[in-house]
């Protein structure tokens, strides 16, 4: 079976970012980018899936300018076996990616198609739901266990009550959460190999998707800052202070 | 203009996650209909019914969307929401799985997690961890969107008098199965809903520390949370992870126990009304937002804490 990854480039996520003074975004230069991080749990899930013997192929993709080459190559040095960079001047938004991932979709014909259930950037949650709809796939969204089997995969998904199973058939999304697994770090003779390791560029223009976004961003504001309060000496200032400065108890 | 929101519940009752999206629906402006999908739930219908501002109560009752799985829920949202201007739910588990998919049979943008209504195409939604807001205008014909809860005040779940409706479509896809759950059960209120929260962090070392934080929290009525690094390490179970990538929370009083402050946490909790922290490393980034900040051993305070209240 050949598993799809889906990969985005975006700020390291130790990185506190801050706002451009006149308001038009975020001011990304100069600052440290990285695979994000449920990205890289996509990506040593699809290499697990090809280590126990399940996945034959590990295919990743991502979207955008040649920056993205870089995530790529980290992608191939953690074990996945070749990449795709669809090549676009900005990102686009999640519905343009969906799509231009579902052209990718019909071209590789994965079983698994595995992308992180959020960007730490956007923090949007909705492209691998986008795609399950426009292939006609179901999804196991915020998966922490993966378990596949013959014609079939078996995903438990952390919902907000506890725990969800579900049984998709084949060929099926996941997203990935937090605790599916603990990502490796990529050996220096595994990143020296990845730079050998194929990487086929293609256009949004040759997949025939239009990119033109439907979202327009407006404004970008810093946040209310809270301000630190004060330090207690004890319980019992503690409690005396929520009980007749703040009135919370 | 008219609004389909899609009510948030467990077959039983109407989650107050609904009545919070209502608010966000309210300010929108235009005639409210509200969706409850599921099975076996003609008394969430009721009670939608009786909620501030809804006109109208749309009843889809089918073994189909009893696990409000994505693929059923998806097709049928999408399928009845052509005919409206906008489409909300709550940015909960369950409407984070299927409103992607609504909007991508549509072939429209979801805007998500909004925290402010600036007009009926113009959101507020927070980006970057909450480091920054966004304010965005979504230009397609239907706006299809998910509503931060913390955000918005509940409406009334009594005095209104919709009418309901039913609806026959059925929607059930042989692609997708549901196969079992585990629900956390829990006497204290819900993590989202409680005025009052305490959260253990890795510095409470196992799970069976947490029973301190839990007597005190007995104490005050609160429902008890945790960081990332505490679910990780298996001290608790996933639905108590408040975080940028968790749950987000805003109570009158939010206690952080052996919780450093990264910016994934805060991004959980910074609008609670109070933030006491307490943590033995008074460099730690909690104190940057807390209120009142305790520098000691957690061990000596909690029975301290728990004695005093
Ligand atoms: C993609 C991504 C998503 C994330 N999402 C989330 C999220 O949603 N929620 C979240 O919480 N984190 C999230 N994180 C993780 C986050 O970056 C931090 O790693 C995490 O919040 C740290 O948890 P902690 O504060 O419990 O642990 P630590 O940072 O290890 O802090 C433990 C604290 O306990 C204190 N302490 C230890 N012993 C005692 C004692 N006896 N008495 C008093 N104090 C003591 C220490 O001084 C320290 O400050 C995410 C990270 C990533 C990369």
């Amino acid at each position: 079976m050949k598993v799809l990854v889906a990969v985005k480039r975006v700020i390291d996520y130790n990185v506190k970012v801050r706002v451009k003074a006149d308001q038009s975004d975020v001011d990304l230069a100069n600052v440290k980018m990285a695979l994000n991080p449920f990205c890289e749990i996509a990506v040593e899930e699809a290499v697990r899936l090809k280590e126990q013997g399940h996945a034959t192929e590990v295919v990743v993709v991502s979207i955008g300018p040649k920056a993205v080459q870089e995530q790529l190559r980290t992608a191939l040095a953690l074990g996945a076996d070749r990449a795709i960079q669809v090549e676009t001047d900005e990102l686009p938004d999640s519905l343009a990616v969906a799509k231009l991932l579902q052209a990718v979709v019909a071209k590789e014909e994965p079983q698994l198609v595995i992308l992180g259930k959020q960007a730490i950037d956007s923090d949007n949650n909705q492209t691998g739901q986008m795609l399950g709809a426009l292939t006609g796939m179901p999804q196991g969204t915020f998966a922490s266990k993966v378990n596949v089997a013959e014609g079939s995969v078996q995903v438990t998904r952390e919902i907000d009550g506890g725990l969800q199973t579900v049984k998709l058939q084949l060929p099926a999304i996941v997203t990935t959460d937090l605790r599916l697994n603990e990502p490796r770090y990529a050996s220096l003779p595994n990143i020296m190999k990845a730079k050998k390791k194929p990487l086929d560029v293609m256009s949004a223009a040759d997949l025939g998707v239009n990119v033109a976004r439907t979202v327009n961003l407006l404004k970008v504001e810093a946040p209310a800052e809270r301000s630190a309060g004060i330090k207690v000496a004890d319980v019992a200032e503690l409690v005396e202070k929520l009980k007749n400065e703040a009135k919370v108890i | 203009m008219s609004i389909l929101l899609i009510a948030e519940h467990d077959n039983a009752s109407l989650n107050a996650a609904t009545l919070k999206t209502l608010a966000a629906a309210q300010q929108i402006g235009g005639d409210i209909h509200v969706l409850v999908a599921g099975a076996g739930c003609q008394a969430v219908a009721e009670q939608a019914a009786q909620a501030a501002g809804v006109s109208k109560v749309l009843l889809a009752d089918n073994a189909a969307y009893g696990h409000f799985l994505a693929e059923n829920l998806g097709d049928l949202v999408a399928d009845l929401g052509k005919n409206y201007s906008h489409i909300l739910a709550a940015a909960t588990t369950t409407g984070k799985n299927f409103m992607p998919r609504v909007a991508a049979l549509l072939d429209v943008a979801q805007v998500s997690d909004i925290i402010s209504v600036e007009s009926a195409d113009t959101f507020k939604r927070p980006i970057y961890a909450g480091n920054a807001i966004a304010t965005v205008q979504a230009t397609d014909a239907i706006k299809v969107i998910t509503v931060r809860g913390t955000a918005f005040d509940a409406v009334a779940a009594e005095g209104g008098s919709a009418s309901v409706e039913a609806i026959d479509a059925v929607f059930n896809s042989d692609k997708a199965e549901f196969v079992g759950e585990e629900l956390a059960q829990s006497e204290r209120p819900e993590l989202t809903a409680a005025s009052v929260v305490i959260s253990g962090g890795r510095g409470m070392q196992n799970g069976e520390n947490f029973q301190l934080l839990e007597k005190v929290a007995d104490k005050l009525g609160a429902a008890v949370g945790a960081s990332r690094a505490a679910v990780d390490a298996g001290f608790v179970p996933n639905d108590m992870q408040v975080g940028q990538t968790g749950k987000i929370v805003a109570p009158d009083l939010y206690i952080a126990v052996g919780i450093s402050g990264a910016i994934q946490h805060l991004a959980g909790m910074k609008d609670s009304k109070v933030i006491v922290a307490i943590n033995k490393d008074e460099e730690a980034p909690i104190f940057q937002v807390a209120d009142y900040g305790l520098v000691a051993d957690l061990f000596d305070v909690l029975p301290q804490l728990e004695q005093a209240l």
